[in-house]
């Protein structure tokens, strides 16, 4: 158990998020699993962690670790779900990254999961807002989309921001998704659509919100001296791994414009990596609605309170800015994967500062975070990933 | 059929008690019997008045299930006037245009219904005010 030993993603594997018609939620599991195990041939993992957030709503489905680590064929390891809402990916991310650091496991698998389409309409509607109170938000109605949309009325209320203050970042999406061959959206928007779009809860509109698609994502954490010296592509390190929790409920913010949680879990997580905001070279943030990635930008530090729309107008977050975001489109366009998008985001990240990001490529990154929340914040989790050299 | 789960919160959805911390004085709602703001103990009952304003509001489109035959319909953050926030539907709006800071109070409405052979949840929904304060 040596203790020095860096935990390293040693495999990435994604699959197109998208509606799947004719595969289950075992079998796009299964193809992100494959996908990870070929991207690092002889790593057997002695644990899977999945993320998934909505399978007991709409797959009548609970048990996933046993019933994913027979189906992959992985018999008699350790096996089971993390579940935190949108940022179920995250969590188990940091299980993965807790259970290797820990010494106990040498090298664990993390899968997120998410099959949204056999169902559709009300059914869905209820399914996504079992993420807020259901005491005192469901009841009355509320989905995560009505929660946003409350908070971004109450953001224009205060900052006196346009009312296309937030385009920028559907915009970035969108253009970055264009070569992103694992995106849903792969066409870019104008300006004038975004402000054309119909409102889908005002003041949100279409643009706003990501499309709830299925998906799948894996990544395989090992010791680093598990792996042999012969990598195929620069190490990626685990720097920094934080999860801080807030309220749920919308009600029992202290401040609807500030996300505790966000800032709490990036503080943590970069000063565990020694990493200040400036070194970032990219940014994979939950941009499940564009008024959370205003609001994360602002938690996190890279802009005051009720300026970090500017950073999309002023072209900060686009690929060649100083602190780019969704670099393969994030949910808005790549697609919103519920419980694994977190999966997704690290995957993505990965592949920046592995420069296999293909025409997505950040120039240079060596240092990547990646942030998913569940909720409207109540659940941030943050790893900062770093690019090791010399191996 | 979760009759016991909303029965069992009747005292909040239908007067609006929720307690009030003996060591701060918090007005919290809903209760939670920890105090959000001294974090001590907090299990006294108090019963806030209904009053309160509109903080942020939007309409709902796409509704859950239980909630179709009501959509679109507004809901809101109330912030009471005793201090806390509580998330409600607006009802009884009319004609009226829904603002940030319109003066509202708890009336008692149907919240959902759940198919045929289901129960009808009652609970506290928020209207334009009637009276002057």
């Amino acid at each position: 158990m040596a203790s020095t030993a860096e935990v390293v993603v040693a495999g990435v594997g994604l699959i197109p998020a998208g509606e799947h018609w004719t595969e289950s939620l075992r079998s796009l599991a299964l193809r992100a699993m494959r996908a990870a195990r070929a991207d690092v041939p002889g790593l057997q993992p002695q644990a899977l962690y999945v993320a998934n957030m909505l399978a007991p709503s709409l797959s009548g489905q609970t048990h996933l670790g046993a019933l994913l680590a027979d189906f992959a064929g992985y018999h008699g390891i350790e096996a089971y779900t993390l579940e935190a809402g949108g940022a179920s990916g995250g969590v188990a991310f940091r299980q993965g990254y807790l259970a290797v650091a820990s010494g106990l496991i040498d090298v664990a698998m993390v899968i997120g999961v998410e099959k949204m389409t056999d169902k559709v309409g009300p059914a869905v509607e209820s399914a996504v807002a079992s993420n807020v109170d259901a005491d005192h938000e469901a009841v009355q109605g509320v989905t995560p989309m009505a929660q946003a949309a409350m908070v971004m009325r109450r953001y224009l209320h205060e900052t006196g921001a346009p009312s296309d203050a937030l385009a920028g970042f559907s915009l970035v999406a969108h253009k970055n998704a264009v070569t992103n061959p694992n995106a849903f959206y792969r066409r870019e928007i104008r300006a004038e659509d975004y402000r054309r779009a119909p409102m889908v809860s005002e003041p949100l509109n279409l643009f706003d919100a990501a499309p709830i698609v299925d998906g799948a994502a894996a990544v395989i954490l090992a010791r680093s001296d598990r792996l042999t010296s012969n990598d195929a592509y620069p190490r990626v390190r685990v720097g920094g791994s934080s999860v801080a929790c807030s309220v749920v409920a919308l009600h029992d913010q202290r401040d609807l414009l500030r996300l505790p949680a966000a800032a709490e879990s990036a503080a943590r997580a970069l000063s565990q990596a020694g990493v200040g905001l400036e070194e970032l070279d990219l940014f994979e943030l939950h941009d499940q609605y564009s008024i959370y990635a205003a609001l994360v930008l602002e938690s996190v530090g890279f802009a005051q309170r009720g300026r970090g729309w500017e950073l999309a107008r002023d072209g900060a977050i686009q690929s060649d800015g100083t602190i780019p975001v969704s670099t393969f489109g994030g949910c808005k366009a790549r697609g919103d994967t519920g419980g694994a998008t977190g999966v997704y985001q690290a995957a993505e990240a990965v592949l920046q500062l592995q420069e296999r990001a293909g025409k997505n490529q950040i120039a240079g990154a060596r240092v990547g975070m990646a942030q998913c929340l569940g909720g409207a914040g109540a659940t941030a989790a943050t790893h900062v990933l770093v690019r090791l050299d010399g191996c | 059929m979760e009759v016991s789960r909303h029965w069992r919160l009747k005292q909040q959805r239908y007067s609006l008690v929720g307690e009030v911390c003996p060591h701060c004085d918090s007005k919290i709602f809903p209760p939670r019997d920890i105090c959000p703001d001294c974090g001590q103990e907090a299990s006294q009952p108090y019963k806030f008045s209904g009053r309160g304003q509109v903080y942020s509001f939007t309409t709902v489109h796409n509704p859950p299930a239980g909630h179709e035959e009501n959509a679109p319909y507004t809901v809101a953050l109330v912030h009471l006037d005793e201090g806390p926030m509580v998330t409600a539907q607006l009802t009884d709006v009319g004609d009226k245009a829904v603002e940030i800071g319109m003066p509202v109070e708890m009336v008692t409405r149907k919240l959902r219904s759940d198919g045929e052979r289901g129960i009808l949840v009652y609970g506290y929904k928020f209207r334009p005010r009637l009276l002057p304060a």
